[in-house]
């Protein structure tokens, strides 16, 4: 007996039964995509996390948790407890070793996305990814203090264009009772997407949120003291605090002093935290679920299999003529189990194989519309080491699986059994 | 045909060369079963053609499934080609039954997935000798036996499925033939044809057998057709020894 035989016997076999096989590989084959699918977003997801800033180096503001900060400053999760004073800002930019300093100041809010105010630097600094650079993908950024510059996401869930004018609220929330339309702002650019919470920012000038808060001292308008907005453009409109501000060091050596030297501060309480180290945190507490849903794929690929195995053994009883047509042409017990095994994992590596296609396929079809409509960033890469494992596996299963046939056969192939066919060999 | 093959084996067990079957005192008991089935004794010389009769439950199927090797009878002797059965493993007996006996069985005897020349080419796959006996091109071999026994060409790219009873038959006839084994075990081919394309299966069959050398041993209820031998034996019921 030669193994070629064997593979030709397989090969000739699932080729006659491809219509009920079909079916079988087909359910594998959406099952171990899914496998494959939740491992390969797991992998991505992670990684779009851990980049959703990148080239920062320092995060400042008022004292608190490393975790609290990183969340409102980022990720537009939650409040701060206090704010930095504007003077104290300006002594951080004369301090030599920064080399480039963001301010950012929260607190208002557009149909529920948060309303950052900051100037030019934002656009200029602010990197995600492998230190990809912020882009508008129309208009340009904003230049007059009533103009407004959107994320990606926000002027797609709105539907607004170049020139449309937005009206902010007072305050965080998605619905606010307090609205600031005697001041109404024109969007002025888009940003492209990112597959960052900067998708899901509205952007003024801290002038413009100066502007709109003039009389507002109170937390509500004093009437008569809240300012037109045709006068706005005319008085100072410095802050006075801001929230937070991103940081870049100049020689990152001096990361860790400067830090410290912040955390320090005399003049007033501040943190300064490493987005790299926050971001690790953070994902230790988000990244727990994402096992579990691994897990119950794992399961489903492990009810695909036996669906396999089902199908397989029920064939078997079917095949006890050709069996015993093989056998009586001088082919071995071993030869009729190998072609069991070959057939199981040939079937389980198809499907494997086949699955590896579709992932791709699905994913370089739908990678573009995922971005631009959901603001999801995954990229199309070769699969990790992880992924080739788990790919490797099925077939590894379905050899495994295929055991049972095989054994089956094996010992009625050694049983004194009937002559021919017309007698019951299945046992 | 192939002196050279023949005369190794020959030699080496020279007292049966002029045997292809030699059996004494073979019975056969399955297991869990009282009944013993106890069978005459058989001496069938090379090229000589054999007509075993007997009606249902005599036992012609158990004793073609010994001589084939696929059952092992712990009593008796059981010579097939200069090799004694009783004493081979399983995997021996798998490798004599490739190599020097082609099976026809009653019917279902093709596998389901491969056409009628794949199914005809089956014993050259399964065993290098044959293969080697069918010459140059087995599939020029299989082709020739098939035309001989008057399968019409179109059907050697069939399925067993779109092929009829007697069609099935005649690629079971080819198969058994290829490679010119020394002994052919035939299971009631015949069962299910007409009587007119019983006789001319059973004349093809022995004419092609005579061509290759190899002898033939028929089993079958039907007394009409041991015209076509010169040699007959008959199973009766009484032969089952109760202990």
């Amino acid at each position: 007996m030669r193994p070629s035989v064997a593979f030709f016997l397989a090969g000739a076999s699932l080729w006659h039964r491809r219509r009920v096989l079909a079916l079988v590989t087909l359910t594998l084959t959406l099952s171990v995509t899914l496998l494959l699918g939740v491992q390969y977003l797991r992998t991505e997801v992670r990684q779009t996390f851990n980049s959703t800033v990148s080239g920062t180096d320092l995060i400042i503001g008022a004292r608190s948790g490393e975790l609290n900060l990183l969340l409102y400053s980022i990720f537009h999760i939650g409040n701060a407890t206090n704010n930095i004073r504007w003077s104290t800002f300006q002594k951080l930019e004369e301090d030599s070793r920064i080399d480039w300093l963001v301010p950012l100041s929260l607190g208002d809010s557009y149909r529920g996305y948060r309303v950052v105010g900051t100037d030019e630097r934002f656009l200029n600094h602010y990197q995600y990814g492998d230190d990809r650079d912020l882009a508008l993908d129309r208009g340009r950024w904003f230049d007059d203090v009533f103009e407004v510059v959107l994320g990606a996401e926000v002027a797609r869930a709105m539907d607004h264009a170049i020139a449309d004018e937005v009206v902010l609220s007072h305050g965080g929330g998605r619905t606010s009772f307090l609205d600031h339309d005697r001041h109404p702002f024109t969007v002025s650019g888009i940003l492209a997407p990112t597959g960052t919470p900067v998708d899901r920012g509205v952007y003024v000038s801290l002038q413009g949120l100066e502007a709109i808060h003039v009389g507002w001292e109170s937390g509500v308008p004093s009437p008569g003291r809240t300012l037109p907005a045709g006068k706005a453009r005319e008085v100072e409109l410095t802050p006075t605090h801001i929230t937070a501000a991103l940081a870049g060091i100049e020689r990152q050596i001096l990361t860790f002093q400067v830090q410290r030297h912040i955390n320090q501060m005399d003049t007033e309480p501040l943190s300064a935290i490493l987005p790299g180290v926050a971001l690790s945190q953070l994902w230790q507490v988000l990244g727990q679920f994402e096992s579990v849903l691994l897990g119950i794929t794992v399961f489903v690929v492990l009810t695909s299999l036996a669906g396999l195995i089902t199908v397989l053994l029920t064939l078997q009883s079917h095949r006890h003529q050709e069996i015993a047509v093989l056998r009586a042409n001088g082919a071995t017990p071993l030869l009729i189990a190998a072609l069991y095994l070959m057939e199981c994992s040939g079937l389980a590596l198809l499907s494997a194989v086949l699955a590896t296609l579709l992932w791709y396929a699905g994913l370089g079809m739908l990678a573009p519309w995922l971005l631009s409509e959901w603001g999801l960033a995954i990229s199309l890469r070769p699969p990790t080491g992880i992924e080739w494992l788990m790919l490797a596996s099925v077939p590894i299963a379905g050899l495994l699986v295929g055991m049972l046939p095989a054994v089956r056969a094996w010992r009625l192939g050694n049983r004194p059994s009937g002559w021919g066919a017309a007698r019951d060999m299945t046992g | 045909m192939s002196q050279h093959t023949d005369m190794t084996s020959d030699t080496a067990t020279s007292s049966h060369a002029d045997t292809v079957i030699l059996t004494r005192d073979l019975c056969w008991q399955w297991p869990g079963q009282a009944a013993r089935l106890r069978f005459p004794d058989i001496t069938l010389p090379p090229g000589e053609h054999l007509f075993i009769r007997g009606a249902s439950g005599t036992g012609k199927s158990t004793l073609l499934s010994l001589l084939s090797g696929m059952n092992r009878s712990m009593t008796g002797t059981l010579t097939v080609h200069g090799q004694e059965l009783t004493q081979l493993s399983g995997g021996a007996r798998d490798r004599l039954r490739a190599d020097r006996i082609g099976v026809i069985f009653q019917q279902f005897n093709l596998v389901p997935y491969l056409d009628t020349l794949g199914n005809v080419l089956l014993p050259c796959h399964l065993s290098a000798h044959r293969r080697h006996q069918a010459g140059d091109s087995p599939p020029a071999a299989a082709r020739r036996l098939l035309a001989a026994l008057g399968l019409p060409e179109e059907c050697l790219g069939r399925k067993p499925a779109r092929l009829s009873t007697g069609q099935q038959q005649r690629v079971a006839a080819a198969r058994a033939l290829i490679g010119s084994p020394d002994l052919i075990l035939a299971d009631e081919p015949t069962s299910a044809l007409d009587t007119l394309n019983r006789d001319r299966f059973v004349r093809l069959l022995l004419d092609q057998a005579a061509n290759s050398g190899s002898s033939v041993v028929f089993v079958s209820h039907d007394p009409a057709l041991a015209g076509h031998f010169e040699r007959h034996l008959e199973l009766t019921p009484t032969m089952g020894d109760q202990p």
